[in-house]
Formats: C-alpha cells, structure tokens, sequence
C-alpha cells in the first residue's frame, strides 16, 4: 500500500469519469484528486510539485476548468468528469498544445511541464487569441525554474493559431 | 494530512448539526485543504457545503448585491450583475491568487478564514457588507475581530454576504509577486453618507483608515491625502515589507484607489 493511504479510517467509493473513461473506486476519506490521479489509477502524468497548490504542476481540467488536483479532494469531485495530459492524445497525435511546446522548446526538465500544458489549454478555451500579458498574467499559478518563461508564452502563442 | 471523515451535505441543517468543536466546513478548501497538510489544523470531521444549491449564486438588487457563500471568485470575477453594481468588486475577484484558486476558492471561506492578507475581507468593510449566517445578521465592522479571527461561533455557517452598492469605489493593491496576497490592499468606497477606507495586508486584521476616511469624506481628491500621516505603529514586518514601507504604501494606494474612481 502507498503511504498516503496509511491510517485512513473511513472509506468512499469515488465514481469519476477520467479521460472518458468511468471509473469508480474506494478509497480513503482524505484523498486528494492529485493521489486519486497517480497512486490508484497509475496516471502519472499529472505531477506533484509543492502539494500546496503553488506551483501549478498538478493542474488538470475538472468539469471543463483548470483546477489544481492536490488541492481538491476526490470525494468532493464525485460525478466530475476529469481530464488529464494523458487525455489530450486523440489518435495517437499530440494536442496541438503539446505539439507547440515540443517545437518552440517551452520545456527543460518538464517537471512543470503537465500543469502548464493543462493551464495553457484553459486560458485558450476562454480566450482565443490571448497577448503576451494574458499569457503571463493566466499562467500565474504555473511555476517553472528552468525555463525563464519566453518559451512557454510562445509555445502558447503557437498553439492560439493553431487551435 | 491526518485523517478525517468526510460529509457531503446537502441542506444547511445537516451541515451546522454534523458541526463539532473538532469539524470544519469545507467549500473551496483554498487554505482549510493546504493548512491541514502543513500540519497546522487538523479535523476529524470534514464538512463539505459545496453541494448546498441555496449557498451559490448572485443577485443584484438597487441596492445591494448579495453573493451566496460558496461562490467561487471566477463567478464573481465574470458576473455581469457584479460588473455592472459594482465593477471594483468584481475586479477584486479577478485578482485573486491565480486562475486555478479562482476556479476552487469561495467568498465564505476568505472571509471565514479572515487571513490578514486577503482581498475580500476588504471589499466587506469597504462596502458595509452584511454578514448572513444560517441564525443572524453580522455587520462587517463586527465580524473581522484578528488575526485569522472572526466573530462566527463555532458550528455557525455563513450563508451569503450582502454588499452596499456604493457611489464609487477602486480596489488597489500592491500583490506579492508570488502569492498574489496583498502586501497591503486598500479598498476606497465613497457612499451616500460616508467613505470607507478599507485596508488589508497591512495590519493583524483588515481595518477602516478613519483618518484618510475622514480626509475624502471633506474632499473626495487624492491630493486631500497630502498632509495625511499614517502611523506604522502594528502594522505588519516581515521578509516583504517593513512597517514603515506598509505604512507608505497604505497612502500610496488610497491615493490611487481615489485616482481610479
């Protein structure tokens, strides 16, 4: 058993649909989505960065709005429909978000990487044509230490004339 | 994070009889969520209100506009009504935390959690807000009494905060770069009868500066506050700023507050 799930008293069954998938599964009172996401359903994408929701690197989409998954618990998303950055492939082809940090380099040790994808797909579901400062300002919550950011606000760019 | 049982509830009634002195209630869980994973509260039981429909939603009247407790800050941020009776307050609300905090956290639950420096403690004592909880009436100047303290007994839940529409009103504030907490805010609202000088970030406890109050109430201009002193005796030091800067800052802001009226 991981550790998260040592000491739980009280169990829920937790029914969400996950990449278009249902699943339903019991687990203890105080799992977060973020645990939900990566112990139970081994979909490890979805990145734990400062369990705090600072840094933005457990972003995923809850009902069709960015949310941070470590500080949300599963059993109050029950029902939810959940997508993560497992979930962006369609056919075998990146998301063109994806697809627009791989060209324009907005990535180094890709740790954050997840979370700004997710975050950045929010901002343009609200916006399709964003600025610069738009970028920055709806990427608040998204902490990267590598990269400086440039990159990330074009790859973001990139993407809003693609999608 | 310790152990907790946690309750979806569906009415207000079920919510406060579940309450103990060893319970919380839960809507964004913004702080209650991250808190208890430092270690810092812990509870046995979990109370979440987030399902309780007459708790959500916005209505504008000509006088007021009344947010229920657990609307989330995006909703205020994009509401219309909100817009329209009271565009500072719905700005305020846009510049909380980050888009993610926006999307999860509530009105009653910054407010409940009264931190020192958040925005919408503010915008209640600027606006004359009244406090609704599911057994009184709380007038703002009443309810924020410390440091992470109010006026709420425990079990009692708030139900929806009642804004007065002002004549005018700015928001302004200096964010920390990281958090977007307020180093110091200052929320200006001139009303028919008075000017409230809402100030948070600065102090222990967000609080109504009477002296540039009193100043705009004379001559509602940014230059009325020229020969206004501000103490920085309690005010907040710390790693972001000094007493003396916080000090500063509060007539820095009020001055732009009152420019972008």
């Amino acid at each position: 058993m991981v550790k998260f799930f040592i000491g739980g008293k009280t169990m829920k069954k937790v029914s969400l649909e996950v990449n278009g998938k249902k699943v339903s599964k019991e687990v203890p009172d105080h799992t977060v989505l973020s645990v939900f996401l990566r112990e139970v359903l081994n979909l490890t994408g979805t990145h734990v960065g400062c369990d705090t929701s600072q840094c933005g690197a457990c972003v995923v989409h809850v009902d069709g709005k960015s949310i941070k998954s470590c500080t949300a618990l599963a059993a109050d998303i029950e029902g939810s429909k959940v997508t993560t950055i497992e979930g962006l492939v369609s056919n075998g082809k990146m998301h063109p978000m994806q697809e627009a940090f791989k060209k324009q380099h907005g990535l180094q040790c890709g740790f954050c990487t997840p979370g700004m994808v997710m975050s950045a797909i929010d901002l343009l579901n609200h916006k399709k044509n964003p600025s610069d400062k738009e970028i920055r300002d709806w990427l608040e919550g998204n902490i990267c230490r590598c990269t400086g950011y440039q990159n990330i606000v074009a790859a973001v760019k990139e993407a809003a004339s693609k999608m | 994070m310790k152990t907790f049982n946690y309750h979806s509830t569906k009415d207000v009634k079920e919510a406060t009889k579940l309450a103990s002195s060893s319970s919380a209630f839960l809507a964004g869980g913004m702080t209650t969520l991250p808190s208890m994973k430092l270690g810092l509260a812990s509870y046995k039981d979990i109370i979440d209100i987030k399902r309780i429909k007459k708790l959500s939603g916005i209505k504008a009247s000509g006088k007021s506009v009344t947010i229920g407790s657990t609307t989330k800050h995006a909703e205020v941020a994009n509401s219309k009504e909100v817009k329209k009776a009271i565009p500072s307050l719905a700005a305020l609300a846009e510049g909380i935390g980050d888009p993610q905090v926006r999307n999860r956290g509530t009105i009653g639950g910054s407010i409940a959690n009264n931190d020192p420096s958040a925005d919408y403690p503010s915008a209640c004592i600027a606006l004359n807000a009244t406090i609704h909880t599911n057994n009184r009436k709380i007038s703002a100047d009443k309810f924020f009494t410390g440091m992470f303290e109010t006026s709420l007994k425990k079990g009692e839940l708030i139900e929806a905060i009642e804004f007065q529409i002002p004549e005018k009103s700015c928001y302004q504030k200096y964010p920390n770069p990281a958090s977007r907490y307020a180093i110091v805010g200052v929320y200006v609202a001139k009303h028919k009868s008075d000017v409230n000088v809402a100030v948070t970030g600065a102090k222990a406890c967000v609080y109504n500066e009477k002296s540039i109050a009193s100043a705009l109430s004379k001559n509602f201009s940014s230059s009325s506050l020229d020969s206004v002193k501000i103490s920085s005796s309690g005010m907040n030091s710390d790693i972001h700023a000094s007493a003396d800067y916080r000090a500063n800052m509060v007539k820095v802001f009020a001055k732009k507050a009152v420019d972008a009226c």
